[in-house]
C-alpha cells in the first residue's frame, strides 16, 4: 500500500512563490513522473515529501496520514548516489532500512544485488564502482528501504545517454519485479515517457500543475518503444507543452 | 639517504675540525654511548614511554570528547572555540613550572602538560571533519529519516575519522615532546631528566642520545597511528564523483 496525496501545496522563499497550490496523487504501484524545466522548484516537492521543509499552506497525505513535516516516510533516491564511501556495497544497499527499522536483512539485500547485475561487487567499495553502477547501488538501496513510496530526484541526470537508456531499462525491470509507487522526477520527456503510468507537466516560477498525461503504452516495455509513431506523438505533444 | 650523507658530512667536519667532544660529539661516539650508556639509561627510556603513552590516550580521549561536544552543542562552540585557541597561546614552558606549583612534582603536573598538548591538534583536526560532511550525504539522512542519533554515528562519525586521525598523529608526536619537556621540571627518571642531567655536566654526547631516542620514539608513534588508520579507515577520505 503506498498512496500519495498532495494537497494545495503553495511554498514560498522570500518573495520568490515557487510552488503555487500544488495538488496531485500517486496510486498504490503507479509510476508517476513530474517533468519540469531545471529549477521549478522539484527540489522544493521532493523536501516538502519528504518532510524536510514545511509547506506554506497544504498537506501531504500517505495512505490518508497527514505526514507534511514529518520525516522518514518515503524512501529516496538523490541526483547523485549519494553513496557513503565507507561502506561497502552492500552496506550501502542496507543503509535505509538500518535508518528505518534499525535492523536489516542481508540476506534479501544480496538476492537483489545479484540480480541487478552487481554479483561480485557486494564487498566493493563506492569509489571502484562506475557512475551507472553506483546509480544503480543507489536505487537498490531506495528500493531495499522499506517505505511504500519511492521518490526519485532525477537519478540519471549526470549520466550519459548510452547509460541511461540502459538504466531506464534495467530500472524498470526491477521495479516490474518489485511493485511500489514512484514518484519521478525528471526534465527529460523521453525519460518521462518510457518509464511512467502519467506525467505531469510543472509549470516554470511558480511551479503549478499545467498539464497530465495518463501514458497508456503496455508493460514490459521494450526500448523500440521509443521509436514508435505514438511514443513520438507524445513526444511532440509533451514538447510544444514545455515550450509554452 | 639525505639523512646518511648528513651523518656522514657530520662525522668527517667533526674530525677534521677538532671540534671538542662537549661541543659537538661525533655520531660516532653517540654511538657508542648510546650502546654502551644502554644499562644506565634504560629505565628513563620507559619511564618516557610510559609517560607519553598515558598522556597521549588522555590527551586524545580529552581530544575527542570535546570535539563532540563543541560539535553536537554550537553555542558551545561558539563560546569556546576561541578559548580554545587562546589555551594554545600560553607556552607549555611558562604554563609547566605553575602547574608544578600547583600540583607538586607527581605524574599528575605532567600528564596535564601532555594533554594540553595533545587534545588541541585532535579537537581541531575532529572538529574540522565533522564540519565538511558532505551535504548531500547530510540530505540523504534527512530524506531517509534518519535522527540525530543515527546521523552523528552513521555518517558524522566516520567521516571525521580520517580528519581524526591526522590529529592524533600529530597528537603522538606532540606527547613524547610534552613528556619530555615535563620531565625537566621536576622528574626523577624519564628521558628529559636524563637530557638535563647530561647537559649540565656536559655529557653532549648523551644529550644526543636522548634526542636520538626522542625522535625515534616520535616515529614509533607515528608508524604505530599510521597502521591503525589503514586498518579502521576503509574508504578514501574524499570521494571524487
Amino acid at each position: 500500500m503506498g498512496k500519495l496525496d498532495v494537497q494545495n501545496v503553495s511554498k514560498s522563499f522570500g518573495n520568490q512563490q515557487v510552488l503555487q497550490q500544488l495538488s496531485f496523487s500517486v496510486q498504490d504501484g503507479e509510476f508517476v513522473s513530474i517533468l519540469g524545466p531545471s529549477g521549478s522548484g522539484k527540489s522544493t516537492l521532493f523536501n516538502i515529501i519528504g518532510g524536510i521543509t514545511a509547506p506554506d499552506t497544504g498537506a501531504i497525505y500517505l495512505n490518508g496520514q497527514d505526514i507534511s513535516g514529518l520525516r522518514g516516510n518515503i524512501s529516496y533516491m538523490p541526483q547523485n548516489a549519494s553513496l557513503f564511501p565507507w561502506r561497502t556495497v552492500l552496506q550501502n544497499v542496507l543503509l535505509g532500512e538500518e535508518i528505518v527499522l534499525g535492523k536489516t536483512d542481508e540476506e534479501e539485500a544480496r538476492e537483489m544485488i545479484a540480480k541487478a547485475g552487481l554479483q561480485g561487487y557486494e564487498q566493493a567499495y563506492p569509489h571502484e564502482l562506475s557512475g551507472g553502477m553506483k546509480q544503480r547501488v543507489s536505487f537498490l538501496r531506495s528500493m531495499k528501504s522499506p517505505q511504500s513510496m519511492i521518490c526519485l530526484d532525477e537519478p540519471f541526470s549526470a549520466l550519459d545517454e548510452f547509460t541511461r537508456a540502459e538504466m531506464q531499462k534495467w530500472l524498470l525491470s526491477i521495479w516490474e519485479k518489485h511493485r511500489r509507487s514512484v514518484l519521478f522526477v525528471t526534465h527529460n520527456i523521453e525519460e518521462a515517457l518510457f518509464l511512467s503510468d502519467r506525467i505531469l507537466v510543472l509549470s516554470n516560477k511558480p511551479a503549478r500543475i499545467q498539464r497530465e498525461l495518463v501514458i497508456p503504452f503496455e508493460r514490459p516495455r521494450e526500448e523500440e518503444l521509443v521509436l514508435s509513431k505514438s511514443f513520438l506523438d507524445y513526444k511532440k505533444q509533451l514538447y510544444y507543452e514545455l515550450r509554452e | 639517504m639525505v639523512l646518511i650523507l648528513l651523518i656522514i658530512i657530520w662525522e668527517t667536519a667533526s674530525k677534521l675540525f677538532e671540534v671538542p667532544e662537549w661541543i659537538l660529539p661525533p655520531p660516532t661516539s653517540i654511538g657508542q654511548e648510546t650502546i654502551i650508556g644502554w644499562s644506565d639509561y634504560n629505565h628513563h627510556l620507559w619511564a618516557t614511554i610510559q609517560l607519553s603513552v598515558i598522556g597521549f590516550v588522555i590527551g586524545s580521549s580529552v581530544g575527542i570528547l570535546v570535539a563532540i561536544c563543541l560539535h553536537l552543542v554550537p553555542v558551545l562552540r561558539e563560546a569556546i572555540y576561541p578559548l580554545l585557541i587562546i589555551s594554545q597561546n600560553i607556552p607549555i614552558i611558562i604554563l609547566a613550572p605553575l602547574l608544578v606549583v600547583w600540583f607538586g612534582f607527581g605524574i599528575l603536573p605532567k600528564l596535564i602538560v601532555i594533554t594540553l598538548v595533545c587534545f588541541f591538534p585532535i579537537t581541531i583536526a575532529t572538529l574540522g571533519g565533522f564540519r565538511q560532511t558532505s551535504r548531500e550525504l547530510h540530505h540523504y539522512m534527512l530524506m531517509a529519516g534518519a535522527n540525530k542519533r543515527q546521523i552523528f554515528f552513521k555518517l558524522e562519525w566516520p567521516h571525521a575519522l580520517p580528519s581524526l586521525f591526522s590529529g592524533l598523529k600529530i597528537a603522538a608526536t606532540y606527547s613524547v615532546m610534552g613528556a619530555v619537556i615535563s620531565e625537566w621540571l621536576g622528574a626523577s627518571e624519564g628521558i628529559g631528566y636524563y637530557m638535563t642531567l647530561a647537559s649540565s655536566s656536559f655529557r653532549t654526547d648523551r644529550v644526543f642520545v636522548a634526542i636520538l631516542f626522542i625522535v625515534t620514539l616520535s616515529l614509533l608513534f607515528f608508524g604505530l597511528l599510521s597502521f591503525v588508520e589503514r586498518k579502521v579507515v576503509k574508504a578514501p577520505a574524499q570521494e571524487d564523483e
